[in-house]
């Protein structure tokens, strides 16, 4: 692990350039989903903030912003780093907020509860940036739906039993529902509420519409 | 505060500050996740007016980086004042190189046109919107369209369409035909002509529309179904060209009609400019090879 | 052969050397100073930081002589210069009740505690054109009251509300205001929201709404209760600094009208408020807000929508003067191409026009 000093190291080295790239990269990553993002900006936030994660937080949170953490996130080193590199508030209220930074995830409730807009402000909803280790289960997801030119494959690793329901009944909600964008170390990669999400099974594709 | 601080010097890299970026930036992303909903923005002043492409001027700033080639339309042309203009206004304060070139740029912002080359994947359009709202004309209130959007309740869209086709015996809306992004959003193009509509569909880049007046900014991210509205016994068609472009030859492209004195005398040629003369380039190359002169 | 048009950005450069040029005028007759714009074009300096939001008279003098005059085009470069700014928080509320005043009228009581004070004002002068102004001329000293009077007359509306004749005030405490220059308009808007709109709303474009209501598109019968210019403090509350520190005084002009009101299912027979504020000096735009600020609340009071001045969409939506003028003016930028769609469908619509034409003359032989 690496020693993060006080909370005031550790941000962005060039505040406008490297907020630029972490914006193209978050950009494609909606725009083109399930495709794996690699902004090489050098950021060193206190664990367990991942520094893809804080990449994220950094170009997106600002006193703006109302963001929510989970149990493990949910320290005060992470809290003071946010609160002096962006100024976002921290709510405790799901409902309330913007961006969500999770963790671990043992199970789809702790991905329930949040923001899904209104039918008239879809866009009042939360973006969850889950934390994972990889991009490399054994679970493959086939994805498809605007941004995916026929399919994409995708293995976020560690993610709930579950998984591809709450997700269906997350773009059963559209035009409300939850963004969600995956940190690993090094990469990121996004599911807009757009995205379908298919099992492949024993190397046969199960496509439902 | 003093005067000098109001010197060019003060200002940021793509003119906008950092946390106006921010803004936009969040606006993009919800924005490409609900592709054809007007998502509501904090609008700045900028620099130049008020439907002169303020909007699009925002989100290119939004999204521009250093490494970015940009290049700027206005009805299809680069040369035309106001593209002049925006392309000076970037090359100013965000120093990013600047290109006429369809294929060489990686932003490309847009009056009224979307150039005839197809685009590719990692190029992002950004359009310049006076109007975002595709029912603003048949109710006028924001709160009734809003309504509208949420219920998906678009008849009234239809029936003007259809009314259209009872007086003139075809639909007499001939820009800023109203699309349907992804089978939901019913979506106001832009002012293009609704030749470029099919353009929209299925896109390898990255479309994005920003209205600065009307503080609305909406997407189409690629590789998204993008429908002209139409019925089935009146199915949706472009305006076709007779000739083709006397320049260079081009057909089935959009055409400017030049007057070329005042007795009736007129020529068509490409609205693209930059399409034009990369044909023309290639066809001096042809010929100069094969020792013709031209 | 034809080339399509070139040189567009040395045609550009060559207009604004142009406008530089007439701008300046005849050089042998000697320069406008900001100062001599502040101090005897102040009306024009007030409107400008009001309606550019932005109390700063030499940047409005500055933004006035670049604009040769244009106001509307002087308030757009406040306004483009203003959204720049980073934003520290927000002020206390201002206490015109506390305000040093150089003019104070009322015109629903005859005499009150403190009196009338006329201050500088048009009224009362006859319109004739002044031949002794077009030299220089040295105005006799005024006479100055507030110098040596600084009590602080009680406000007109509290001299109701004393006797509970009208509506209570709305309670600025609590929550942040809202900031329509953060937020986008979401309709219906608050009256704070609407307020902040029509406070840098265009001056003529109120005025006419204004009058429309005097001339029975939505009549609220209303009364100048109190009109007030003078300068206030504004106060920043730093906790760093250990509570409220002065940032300086602003002048400003504030309205309040009264308005008979009947009463509604809603609400007691009463009077009602209506309220004007701008920076600088004018009496016009705040009463003209105040009128609006009046037929705007028509659907809080219960009161039938039936004109334009109370419907808010229409009155907001088209309030602004930098966005009217941007969109109207942007009719002069190039639009061939759609004029180009529009050509084509017109010359099919005649030609089958003529041929439908045709065939009835046909049928009739």
């Amino acid at each position: 692990m690496l020693a993060t000093g006080t909370a005031v190291d550790g941000g962005f080295s060039n505040q406008v350039l490297d907020a630029q790239i972490g914006f193209a990269a978050l950009m494609n990553a909606l725009s083109r989903p399930g495709t794996l993002q690699s902004p090489g900006i050098h950021v060193v936030p206190p664990s367990p903030l991942s520094a893809m994660t804080a990449i994220v937080a950094l170009t997106l949170c600002d006193a703006d912003t109302v963001v929510w953490l989970d149990e493990t996130v949910n320290t005060s080193a992470v809290r003071d780093w946010l609160a002096f590199h962006t100024g976002t508030a921290i709510t405790a209220e799901k409902e309330l907020a913007q961006f969500a930074i999770l963790d671990a995830v043992r199970s789809v409730a702790d991905l329930q509860g949040f923001a899904a807009g209104s039918q008239e402000y879809p866009d009042r909803s939360t973006s969850i940036i889950l934390q994972v280790a990889g991009f490399s289960s054994a679970q493959k997801f086939q994805l498809s739906g605007p941004g995916i030119k026929e399919v994409v494959s995708f293995a976020p690793e560690g993610l709930p039993e579950g998984f591809p329901d709450f997700w269906a009944a997350n773009r059963a909600l559209f035009p409300r529902g939850v963004d969600l964008i995956f940190t690993s170390k090094d990469q990121l990669a996004a599911l807009p509420r757009t995205t379908r999400i298919d099992e492949k099974l024993g190397g046969h594709d199960v496509r439902s519409r | 505060m003093t005067l000098q601080d109001t010197g060019l010097a003060a200002y940021n890299f793509a003119y906008l500050d950092e946390q106006t970026k921010r803004m936009i930036r969040r606006a993009i992303l919800k924005a490409i996740a609900i592709p054809g909903y007007q998502v509501p923005f904090a609008s700045r002043e900028m620099p130049m007016p008020y439907g002169w492409g303020t909007g699009g001027v925002q989100v290119t700033a939004s999204i521009i980086g250093p490494e970015d080639v940009l290049k700027v339309i206005d009805q299809g042309s680069d040369d035309t004042t106001n593209a002049v203009s925006i392309r000076k206004f970037f090359e100013k304060t965000a120093g990013v190189e600047t290109t006429t070139r369809t294929g060489e740029a990686t932003v490309i912002q847009t009056r009224h046109r979307i150039p005839e080359a197809p685009l590719k994947e990692g190029q992002v359009l950004v359009y310049q919107v006076p109007i975002p709202e595709p029912l603003r004309f048949l109710e006028p209130r924001e709160t009734e369209t809003r309504k509208m959007h949420a219920l998906e309740e678009y008849g009234l869209m239809h029936v003007k369409l259809y009314e259209d086709i009872a007086r003139n015996g075809h639909i007499a809306t001939t820009y800023a035909y109203p699309v349907k992004v992804e089978g939901r959003y019913v979506m106001d193009p832009s002012p293009t002509p609704k030749f470029d509509n099919p353009k929209m569909d299925n896109c390898a880049a990255l479309q994005l529309f920003g209205a600065g007046r009307e503080k609305r900014i909406y997407a189409i991210p690629p590789y998204t179904s993008v429908v002209s509205l139409d019925f089935e016994d009146h199915p949706f068609e472009v305006n076709r060209f007779e000739q083709p472009c006397a320049l260079c030859g081009a057909e089935g492209v959009y055409l400017d009609e030049m007057i070329l004195d005042d007795k009736g005398g007129r020529m068509f040629c490409c609205s693209d400019t930059d399409f034009c003369e990369e044909r023309r380039g290639e066809a001096e190359s042809v010929s100069a090879s094969n020792g013709e002169i031209v | 052969m034809y080339v399509a048009v070139k040189g567009g950005e040395k045609a550009i450069d060559n207009a604004h050397r142009l406008l530089a040029d007439r701008r300046r005028g005849d050089p042998e007759i000697s320069e406008l100073s900001l100062d001599q714009i502040s101090g005897q074009l102040s009306l024009a300096v007030d409107r400008v930081m009001s309606e550019g939001s932005l109390y700063d008279r030499e940047l409005a003098a500055l933004a006035i002589k670049q604009a040769r005059g244009d106001l509307i085009e002087a308030i757009f470069l406040v306004r483009a210069y203003r959204t720049t700014l980073p934003r520290f928080g927000y002020s206390e509320p201002i206490d015109t009740g506390d305000m040093k005043l150089e003019r104070r009228i009322s015109a629903t009581y005859k005499d009150l505690p403190g009196g009338q004070m006329l201050g500088p004002t048009f009224d009362y002068t006859h319109r004739l054109l002044d031949p002794a102004l077009a030299g220089e001329t040295v105005p006799d000293a005024p006479e100055r009251r507030f110098e040596e009077a600084p009590e602080k007359p009680m406000r007109v509306s509290d001299i109701l509300a004393g006797e509970g004749l009208i509506e209570p005030d709305g309670d600025p405490s609590g929550r942040d205001p809202a900031d329509i220059t953060r937020t986008p308009l979401e309709f219906p808007l608050e009256r704070e929201t609407r307020l902040q709109a029509l406070s840098r709303g265009d001056e003529g474009f109120l005025l006419a709404l204004g009058y429309s209501t005097q001339r029975g598109y939505a009549r609220n019968h209303p009364f100048v209760g109190e009109i007030r210019i003078g300068e206030v403090e504004v106060e920043f509350e730093a906790p760093e600094l250990g509570g409220a520190s002065v940032l300086g005084r602003v002048q400003i002009t504030e309205c309040q009208m009264v308005n008979q009101f009947k009463g509604s299912a809603k609400a007691p027979p009463q009077f009602t408020r209506s309220y004007g504020l701008v920076f600088g000096q004018s009496e016009r735009k705040a009463m003209s807000m105040a009128l609006c600020d009046r037929a705007l609340r028509a659907g809080e009071l219960g009161e039938d929508r039936v004109a334009a001045a109370q419907d808010e969409e229409f009155v907001i939506s088209h309030s602004d003067n930098v966005q009217a003028t941007g969109f109207v003016e942007h009719l002069k930028l190039p639009h061939y191409v759609d004029f180009q769609a529009e050509l084509e469908l017109v010359r099919k619509m005649r030609a089958e026009h003529a041929h439908r034409a045709e065939n009835m003359q046909e049928a009739a032989e």
